[in-house]
């Protein structure tokens, strides 16, 4: 059950990331990179990692993936134009990939083979021990509290810097101005009147 | 029974997938930003098998920390992607050569 579980999302990870880079319309390469976040998170829930699994659909599926598809349909783009290159580098692309993935197979088949450290096999989170969100608060909270703090303050300045660079000053738009409004006095803005009989009053 | 090799392959392959699709959509810069997700994905799942096989819960703190550095990154990319395309109206990145100083 589990052997079959795991062919299934490493398959469907595998080509749903192909699919991905493949894609004609950019919207479509979004929808699979959903796809393949969806399969990564069911394969690291095989080994029992529950909350980077969790925190993998919740940062990547809801907002990564949201932001992308927000940015492919704000800018207007004429897609096809951008694909022109595409068959021209494919054979240079495709050689240096399968170089690169025949170097790490090759790597994976070394480290499997010597004797580098003991890999014993230890499956999903012992039973009786902690939970794995235990565990992992436990850690994060005690032994890595300032690398915490440095992985928010990088949040921070993301957020910041996004805000900073993406905002922009338009002219002819009338906004509030909040300091004419708190400067405005009652002398300023009423008048007392005693109009006579039959006489209006000048605005 | 499924072995720490298996996910190495498939992170493996992963990674492969996101350097070729970088290769391939060279002018856009919005499935280069994808590839470059594809392939912090690929070294989360390494860390993720690495540590569960291994029973060492370090590997999914920096896994977190990774995802953490990910999320920052596409925000700033899409938003200097956002600037440039309101300056040039394009996001072909062939000619971004030509932003200077």
């Amino acid at each position: 059950m589990q052997i079959f579980a795991f062919y299934l999302f490493a398959s469907i990870v595998i080509a749903s990331a192909a699919f991905c880079i493949f894609a004609r319309n950019p919207v479509h390469s979004v929808l699979w990179l959903i796809l393949a976040f969806f399969n990564a998170a069911g394969l690291m829930l095989l080994v029992g990692a529950e909350f980077i699994a969790a925190l993998l659909v919740i940062v990547y599926v809801g907002a990564v993936a949201v932001l992308f598809l927000f940015v492919v349909m704000m800018l207007d783009i004429d897609f096809a134009e951008l694909r022109a290159g595409f068959m021209k580098n494919l054979p240079l692309g495709l050689l240096l990939a399968l170089v690169l993935m025949a170097e790490i197979i090759f790597g994976i088949g070394a480290w499997s083979a010597g004797g580098m450290g003991e890999a014993t096999a230890v499956v999903g989170p012992q039973a009786g021990g902690p939970s794995n969100i235990e565990a992992l608060g436990t850690l994060l909270y005690t032994k890595y509290v300032f690398l915490f703090e440095a992985a928010g303050l990088v949040l921070l300045v993301a957020m910041v810097g996004a805000i900073v660079l993406t905002n922009r000053k338009r002219g002819g738009v009338r906004v509030q101005n909040i300091q004419s409004q708190v400067r405005r006095q009652p002398e300023d803005a009423t008048r007392n009147e005693q109009p006579e009989v039959g006489k209006g009053v000048e605005l | 029974m499924i072995g720490i090799e298996h996910y190495l392959v498939v992170s493996s392959i992963l990674f492969v997938m996101g350097m070729l699709g970088i290769f391939l959509n060279r002018k856009n810069i919005i499935i280069i930003l994808m590839a470059i997700e594809l392939i912090l994905l690929s070294v989360n799942l390494n860390l993720v098998a690495f540590s569960a096989f291994l029973g060492d819960m370090t590997g999914q703190i920096f896994a977190m920390f990774v995802l953490t550095v990910a999320a920052g990154e596409a925000a700033i990319g899409l938003a200097i992607l956002v600037i440039y395309f309101r300056q040039r109206g394009t996001i072909a990145v062939d000619d971004v050569n030509r932003m200077k100083g």
